[in-house]
């Protein structure tokens, strides 16, 4: 198996998160990138622990699975929150702030 | 199969702080309303000081633990010092229930919609949100992590113990609710991006060398310098992650929102300990992990050290809005920091903790006198309500003085002698044509903090003038002891700088 393949993946993946971020208006949407763009680390890792021959990728998968998880739980509450509020989960129109 | 030996003495200021803040969480489920408050305060304020007794007890260790995952050495133990001391100025804020008639600075109920019944009546009742308090502490404890991490896996769990909970206080303010919610949502959006950038840098560098660990890596790049793509992609994705953190510009942007928005004892904790972690971090590694790389990420340093206390001294002129100036001026000195970490020598590595101490303890005790500043809405951050603050309370108007001279740094204060010091070391190390435009810059920025004081003395109160609020002995203390370290660091830096001095080592 041959890990470069794997990491270009990654890395492709990698950027389409980074621009639904930047480019995506919907809380939500712009959420669920950022969760692409640690996926897309996983498998980053994943591939590399394949290249070495050592676990420590692996386990760092775990790892930012759970941080993952954690961040999905504060993300949402927020999320939630705002939408409550004006009923709208876009990220363009809470512009209270600046001025 | 072997495992590695808890260090457990080493790990106590930890292990008290997340102990204690896992307590927290139980008070908040077992105990009764009315008796939450004193007990969520008894708790936080014990494991503070308990958490830097054992601080102190540890010093002068030197070795790494966790089978190198952690490290105990002179900037970890002084940087974990300095956190818990600006943690223990910021919960005195947090306490502080009396300038606000209708409560705390913190939302009766976070969940309750703005503007709601429910709101109406949980902020009638006396309600208040209790889980501040071990939100608080998580995130002390993952200050204490992140500072002293020796791997990337640790440093990115560090990170996020540190910021999650600061996504949630960001979004509880008692007044402005909208502005808060939005500033939550700002910031941990940011957030969050920029971890991932901070991770893909990780599992670059772990493509890079096989390891996570900061004497891996450093082992790795001395040894063989191939792939160096490789390398320089991760340098380059980590180094983007911990710049959001310390706000540098071009990665600038949420600071001024998030400050604003959230609740003043938040932004000043938010403002002075993030700062002193995401720079005591930011040291280690590229110290310790990425030395023998210095000559691949040192120009970019420079150049973003530059940029951002241009951009941060040049905006903050324009500025309106008390809290948005501080903003920006806490940009202008994480570029003056970054000088402090892009000459990579033991007196800058002194330096620039010296600075991060009197920067945050000054920080906190402006902030302090910002939420005394009130009128009917809640505080008043807008220049306009500070015309003439000099006559209505001289002891607020010259305690921010003080503190925007200090921030300025003119002789005398803490922030000269902070200014002082790592201008001479990054001179020592050979840019000083960067120490010239970073003078230019200091100038820029000492208008608009002079300007500040114009407008608190040199202008009649108008009809738009704020009142200043009597605050209970908790504020007043924080404000007593940012005046205290400002003054006291200003006239006779020497044991303090000493003490930088004697911790500028980092074990490898």
């Amino acid at each position: 198996m041959d890990p470069v393949a794997y990491v270009i993946l990654a890395t492709i993946l990698f950027c389409i998160g980074a621009v639904g971020v930047l480019v995506r208006r919907n809380a939500i949407v712009v959420f669920m990138s950022v969760e692409m763009m640690l996926n897309a680390c996983n498998l980053t890792f994943v591939a590399f622990a394949q290249m070495h021959g050592n676990l420590d990728g692996q386990m760092i998968a775990f790892f930012v699975m759970i941080v993952a998880a954690a961040e999905v739980v504060v993300g949402l509450a927020i999320i939630m929150t705002i939408f409550r509020t004006r009923r709208s989960a876009s990220i363009d129109e809470p512009s209270l702030l600046r001025n | 199969m072997t495992f590695p030996e808890i260090a457990w003495v080493q790990l106590t200021p930890v292990i008290i702080m997340l102990g204690a803040a896992a307590i927290g969480v139980l008070v908040e489920a077992f105990a009764p309303r009315t008796s939450r408050r004193p007990i969520q305060m008894f708790l936080t304020f014990a494991a503070l000081i308990a958490a830097f007794v054992m601080v102190v007890i540890n010093a002068g260790t030197f070795e790494v633990i966790m089978d190198g995952a952690m490290a105990v050495d002179g900037p970890a133990l002084f940087l974990q010092g300095s956190i818990l001391l600006i943690g223990m100025v910021a919960a005195l804020l947090i306490s502080e229930r009396t300038i606000d008639p209708s409560g705390d600075a913190f939302a009766a109920r976070a969940s309750a919609m703005p503007g709601s019944l429910d709101e109406r009546q949980f902020t009638a009742r006396g309600y208040f949100q209790t889980e501040v308090w071990p939100l608080f502490m998580f995130s002390v404890g993952g200050m204490l992590v992140f500072v002293a991490a020796n791997d990337l896996l640790v440093m990115f769990v560090a990170l996020e113990i540190m910021s999650l909970p600061l996504y949630l206080l960001a979004g509880m303010a008692r007044r402005r609710r909208l502005l808060s919610q939005e500033a939550a949502l700002k910031y941990f959006v940011l957030g969050a991006f920029s971890s991932a950038f901070f991770l893909f840098g990780t599992a670059l560098l772990y493509g890079y060398s096989g390891t996570v660990s900061f004497t891996g890596i450093q082992a790795h790049i001395t040894a063989q310098p191939q792939m160096l793509g490789l390398l320089l992609a991760g340098i380059a994705f980590l180094v983007v992650g911990l710049l959001f953190k310390v706000s540098a510009v071009p990665f600038h942007a949420w600071a001024p929102d998030v400050y604003q928005g959230s609740p003043t004892p938040i932004t000043a904790f938010m403002a002075a300990a993030v700062k002193v972690a995401a720079f005591g971090a930011m040291l280690r590694v590229m110290y310790v992990a990425l030395g023998g790389a210095v000559w691949d990420w040192r120009p970019v340093f420079w150049v973003i050290a530059a940029l951002t206390f241009f951009v941060g001294s040049i905006i903050a002129l324009a500025q309106t809005d008390i809290k948005r100036m501080l903003a920006y001026s806490s940009i202008a000195h994480a570029g003056f920091l970054l000088l402090g970490v892009a000459s990579v020598s033991r007196e800058a590595l002194a330096a620039t903790m010296f600075y991060l101490v009197t920067y945050g303890l000054a920080t906190v005790g402006a902030f302090g006198l910002i939420s005394l500043v009130r009128n009917e809405s809640g505080e008043a951050t807008s220049l306009d309500a500070w015309r003439g603050i000099g006559k209505k309370s001289p002891a607020v108007a010259g305690a921010f003085s003080l503190f925007l001279l200090s921030f300025a740094g003119i002789p005398l204060t803490a922030g000269f002698v902070g200014k002082f010091s790592i201008f001479a070391s990054a001179a020592a190390a050979g840019s000083v044509w960067l120490v010239f435009l970073a003078v230019l810059a200091s100038a820029i920025a000492a208008f608009f903090y002079v300007r500040v004081i114009v407008v608190m003395y040199f202008s009649e109160p108008t009809e738009k003038t704020a009142d200043v609020v009597m605050p209970s002995w908790a504020t007043t203390g924080a404000i007593v002891v940012g005046v205290a370290v400002t003054i006291a660091l200003g006239v006779f830096p020497q044991p303090v700088l000493d003490l930088a001095m004697s911790a500028n080592i980092f074990v490898h």
